[in-house]
């Protein structure tokens, strides 16, 4: 937990202990202070966790194992299409969450084998691209595939996707405490979602300091020497690429329930490059980083939507850019300006296993020195 | 067979747009050995420019006619590619020559989406109608075969340009330093070579390729938008795979012969898998001949480097 | 103690809707800025319009005078951002909504009116899917795609000529619409010669032209946006295909003319559910009314929305009450002529008699005929 202290910079380095209670104080507080500013915000804390959970997932592969993974989305894709085929209307289906999800994680965690076995041998930007590739050949069979047997419903996507039911409670209507007191939906999710992301940074965290995560590291900093000093450098990257895609896939189930409605344009390439522009700006290896760097980057654009239209509609009298645009703007100027001058991240990693400046280099300014 | 000609020269006109593309994806990859994200959107600038660069001369001196005008439009947009193309890598590229693989991939990207993003700030989200200023109207079917003005002249263009592309590589000063460049940096910069003025030259080259591709994708469909580079931009970059990147000749091949297989996969797929797949699936010859190119030959089809040069 | 906090905070949510009591809130939500943001305005006016006219014309529910006003939000054209949007709509206690544009941005968020007991009515979402879903108070004031499609294909293959080619561009709308034409076309007698696909991204299309050439087809249907049909058309000229062309609303636009330039001639046809503005009973009036309030011009949907509102309203006078569960049931009970005709809905929540207008091609714009 040591790494999660480092999400608060100054309290951090002297008493992690205490960073740590605030931090989880903060993550259990969050929705109620959101809620001082409406349910909206609760509901977009909902999907920042989301996008926590596939930050982490991708960290795993980029950051960890240094495999640049363009087609991320895909196994998110994996992972919502599952839950929508076993529990929705679509196949007459209504399986149960806890059995559905994991069904979905592991069916990524295939697509994420089938991926990575031909594509072991490639490093770097032709990993890359070939990512790009697969996951547009995934959003392009999930939106063609109705026919000639209708499978996925096509662009039309599948509808009514059965909601996360705990122990026969249903989490998607409001939880009545007496008579006084209804807990709203979105809290609900919440918490189950922040329980996923807990398991997930524990899971991580063990994963980063085990043999694995030395074997990654090794690979990410010199394949050569890794192989030379006997790790299995295939079945390593292919541990990488199941494992990363088994987070995708569990959060797509997650954001299948919670939506209730899946459709192929939710999994674009755009939504890839943000995932990775998300641990790019957080810090590449470092899970604190990327928590905060997926916090960031999906509460900033909702912001901006809030303050920026006023702002704008105030000194010019219309609206000059409008939110989607500062968007694009934000996520490229990130990813551009981190590389040059930040290549570590906003929270550069600290473990012994992740020299950040291994991962994406020194500035020419520090490299100077 | 009216039919088949018909897809080939389709495929053909497609490919030599791909190719023209390719070239500056490959020019960069063979010194850099970067895949410059950008080069799409550069194309996509190249096109904006000269539409805008087309309405001012139209609207201010209307007396000249269509083909001055439209060279006077390129020309502007080649001058701007090019010092857009300079200003990529000396700012975003540069700096990032000796870090590992991942950086400069990422800042690709980046300056990738930046530029789209300033292209919809400045010429909003709409498709903008690119003038006509060579005729689409077809020609005299010959054999049954339609093709218009516009995409002969792209078919001499591509071929002109590409010729003229290998001559420069192969018999000039600039081309010589330009292959010891990609040769080996260091060694040739001990010989006497200015690398960095040799790979800024490689990217002003790129650019300006980029520039004529897009007033020609522009000129062929009538349309112009922010987004429009992003596409071919990536089937450009299958193309250069496809050839074997780093290979002038063998960008042209791949793009030849990604563009006959998307025209004719497109219109034989359903006929070959009995109705079981169709046109729709149109967009993944591209990337499925990337990954099969990347797996089984990753040199490409003329490539002689070693794949892990990837 | 995370209990109290949750009760604190909803106790704060309960209070802040009692002090509304004399105002009742409708919200407009729709894409207020990017590429649609115009007709995003146009529906948010169309509500303003309504609710001012009410206003002045003072409406009393049982017993107590009441004053309308607008929450207009912006939805972006973008299905995550609309769920959002509904979201602070059902918090910040509107009573109705009138919204969204676009298909895939009222689906989602029909959900969670749904779930917030907010009757909404959407003036221009068109796919099936919106009114299928059993929710109580989801309606529509336009004709859906399955009026359009069954109207595309029976004009394409009776009018136009039996051997039809059909492409979509595999978004929802396309291929939804595609579909209702399909069956429209066997079903009117007509055959279909070639069924072909393109992407909403796609502005090469020689391949799939070429193919449906050697079917040599009387007509082509496109089910997509303008921003393909124009170089579209302009392909099908350099081909030398002699077919007719028709598309549905989403290529029914002044952008398609433009972007075809002198590729588009009078064998090109379109649709657009509704009757246009001047044909429609209330439009002539509603357009000057339109004009002097908001010195605009109507885009499309403006009618629309002011019927939508419209049809809040005159449920609540019915109910004689602005509380969503008690007016809500009389939503389904409405019938008064509006600007669009008589507003009535089905029980499944489309309008009652849904029209569509068939236009074609002459002198450089679209001209209704039939």
């Amino acid at each position: 937990m040591n790494e999660l202290a480092l999400a608060i910079p100054w309290l951090g380095k002297r008493n992690p202990a205490a960073a740590r209670w605030v931090v989880m104080a903060l993550a259990i507080g969050a929705p109620l202070i959101a809620m001082l500013f409406g349910k909206t915000w609760v509901r977009i804390l909902d999907f920042a966790l989301l996008y926590v959970m596939l930050a982490i997932g991708l960290n795993l592969v980029v950051g960890f194992a240094g495999l640049l993974d363009l087609g991320y989305i895909a196994f998110y894709a994996v992972g919502a299409y599952t839950f929508a085929f076993l529990a929705s209307p679509h196949f007459e289906l209504h399986l149960p969450f806890w059995l559905v999800i994991p069904i979905g994680a592991a069916c990524a965690a295939l697509a994420g084998i089938i991926l990575g076995l031909p594509t072991l041998r490639l490093r770097g930007d032709y990993l890359a691209i070939v990512t790009l590739g697969f996951g547009e050949i995934v959003r392009i069979f999930l939106n063609n595939l109705n026919h000639p047997v209708n499978i996925t419903n096509g662009p039309q996507g599948i509808n009514m996707v059965d909601p996360l039911v705990l122990f026969g409670w249903d989490i998607s209507r409001p939880l009545k405490i007496g008579d006084e007191i209804t807990v709203n939906s979105l809290f609900l999710y919440y918490y189950v979602f922040l329980a996923f992301v807990a398991l997930s940074v524990v899971l991580v965290q063990r994963l980063q300091v085990s043999r694995v995560g030395r074997a990654w590291a090794a690979i990410r900093d010199d394949e050569l020497a890794a192989k030379a000093i006997g790790i299995n450098t295939r079945n390593m990257k292919l541990l990488a690429f199941s494992l990363g895609a088994t987070f995708g896939g569990a959060a797509g189930g997650l954001f299948a329930a919670f939506q209730g409605f899946v459709s192929p344009e939710s999994f674009s390439l755009m939504e890839s490059i943000a995932i990775l522009t998300m641990i790019v700006f957080g810090g590449m290896g470092n899970l604190a980083g990327v928590i905060v760097g997926a916090l960031t980057l999906t509460a900033l654009p909702e912001i901006l939507r809030y303050v920026a239209v006023p702002v704008q509609e105030r000194l010019f009298g219309h609206v000059l850019l409008d939110p989607e645009v500062l968007r694009m703007l934000l996520l490229s100027l990130a990813m551009i300006f981190m590389m040059l001058l930040r290549p570590a991240g906003m929270i550069p990693a600290h473990s012994r296993y992740s020299k950040p400046e291994l991962v994406v280099g020194k500035t020419a300014a520090e490299a100077a020195k | 067979m009216e039919t088949l000609l018909q897809q080939t020269v389709n495929g053909l006109v497609v490919g030599s747009v791909y190719a023209l593309i390719a070239l500056g994806y490959t020019m960069v990859y063979g010194i850099l050995g970067l895949i410059n994200f950008a080069h799409g959107d550069v194309l996509m600038v190249g096109a904006l420019v000269a539409l805008e660069a087309i309405r001012l001369i139209q609207l201010h001196a209307p007396e000249l006619g269509l083909v001055p005008t439209l060279l006077a439009g390129l020309a502007v947009a080649v001058v701007v590619c090019m010092i857009l193309g300079y200003t990529i890598e000396r700012t975003a590229y540069r700096r990032l020559r000796n870090a590992p693989r991942l950086a400069p991939l990422i800042t690709a990207i980046g300056v990738s989406f930046l530029l789209q993003t300033l292209a919809m700030i400045v010429w909003g989200r709409n498709y903008h109608t690119f003038p006509q200023l060579v005729s689409t109207t077809p020609v005299e079917p010959i054999a049954g075969v339609f093709i218009t003005p516009v995409q002969i002249v792209i078919l001499v263009v591509s071929a002109v340009l590409m010729i003229g592309l290998v001559l420069l590589v192969n018999k000039t000063r600039l081309g010589r330093a330009m292959r010891a460049t990609a040769e080996n940096h260091r060694v040739a910069s001990l010989m006497g070579v200015d690398t960095n003025k040799i790979i800024a030259a490689t990217f002003v080259i790129g650019s300006a390729l980029a520039a004529v591709a897009g007033v020609m994708y522009s000129s062929n469909y009538g349309i112009a938008h922010y987004a429009m580079g992003f596409m071919p931009g990536l089937k450009a970059f299958t193309a250069a795979v496809l050839g074997g990147i780093g290979n002038l000749a063998g960008a042209m091949l791949g793009g030849i012969v990604l563009g006959l297989v998307e025209s004719i996969g497109a219109g034989y797929i359903e006929d070959m898998s009995f109705g079981f797949l169709n046109s729709s699936y149109q967009d993944i010859f591209a990337f499925l001949i990337l990954g099969i190119v990347l797996i089984f030959r990753p040199t490409g089809l003329l490539g002689e480097r070693v794949a892990d040069r990837a | 103690m995370k209990r109290t906090f949750v009760a604190l905070a909803v106790l704060g949510l309960g209070a802040s809707a009692a002090q509304a009591q004399e105002v009742v809130k409708l919200g407009a939500a729709a894409p207020l800025t990017g590429t649609q943001s115009h007709l995003g305005k146009d529906i948010e006016n169309g509500v303003r319009l309504a609710v001012e006219e009410y206003n002045a014309k003072g409406v009393t529910l049982g017993g107590k005078k009441v004053k309308f006003e607008v929450m207009a939000e912006d939805d972006a054209a973008d299905p995550k951002t609309a769920t959002t949007v509904a979201q602070r709509l059902v918090d910040s206690g509107v009573k109705g909504v009138v919204g969204h544009l676009n298909s895939g941005a009222s689906i989602p968020a029909s959900r969670i009116y749904n779930e917030g007991g907010i009757p909404q009515i959407s003036p221009a979402s068109t796919n099936p899917k919106l009114t299928q879903q059993n929710f109580k108070g989801t309606f529509r004031t336009i004709a859906n795609d399955v009026q359009q499609g069954l109207a595309i294909g029976k004009y394409a293959a009776t009018r136009l000529g039996a051997k039809v080619a059909l492409i979509d561009d595999r978004t929802a709308y396309g291929q939804g619409l595609a579909d209702e034409v399909d069956k429209a076309v066997k079903a009117s007698g007509g055959k279909l010669v070639a069924r072909e696909f393109t992407s909403d991204k796609a502005t090469d299309f020689l391949a799939i032209l070429t193919r449906i050439k050697s079917q040599s087809p009387d007509v082509i249907v496109y089910s997509g946006m303008d921003t393909q049909a124009g170089p579209m058309l302009k392909q099908i000229k350099q081909l030398g295909i002699n077919a007719k062309f028709i598309t549905g609303d989403g290529a029914c636009t002044g952008e398609v003319i433009k972007l075809a330039g002198d590729a588009i001639g009078a064998s090109a046809y379109c649709t657009q559910p509704g009757l246009p503005l001047e044909k429609m009973p209330g439009g002539k009036d509603f357009n000057a009314r339109f004009k002097k309030r908001f010195n605009a011009d109507v885009q499309i949907y403006a009618p629309y929305a002011y019927d939508a509102a419209s049809a809040i309203i005159e449920a609540m006078k019915a109910a004689g009450s602005a509380e969503p569960a008690k007016y809500a049931p009389f939503i389904a009970k409405v019938n008064f002529p509006g600007v669009i005709g008589t507003v009535a809905f089905d029980p499944k929540g489309d309008i009652k008699e849904g029209a569509v207008t068939v236009y074609q091609f002459k002198a450089g714009k679209w001209e209704p005929v039939q």
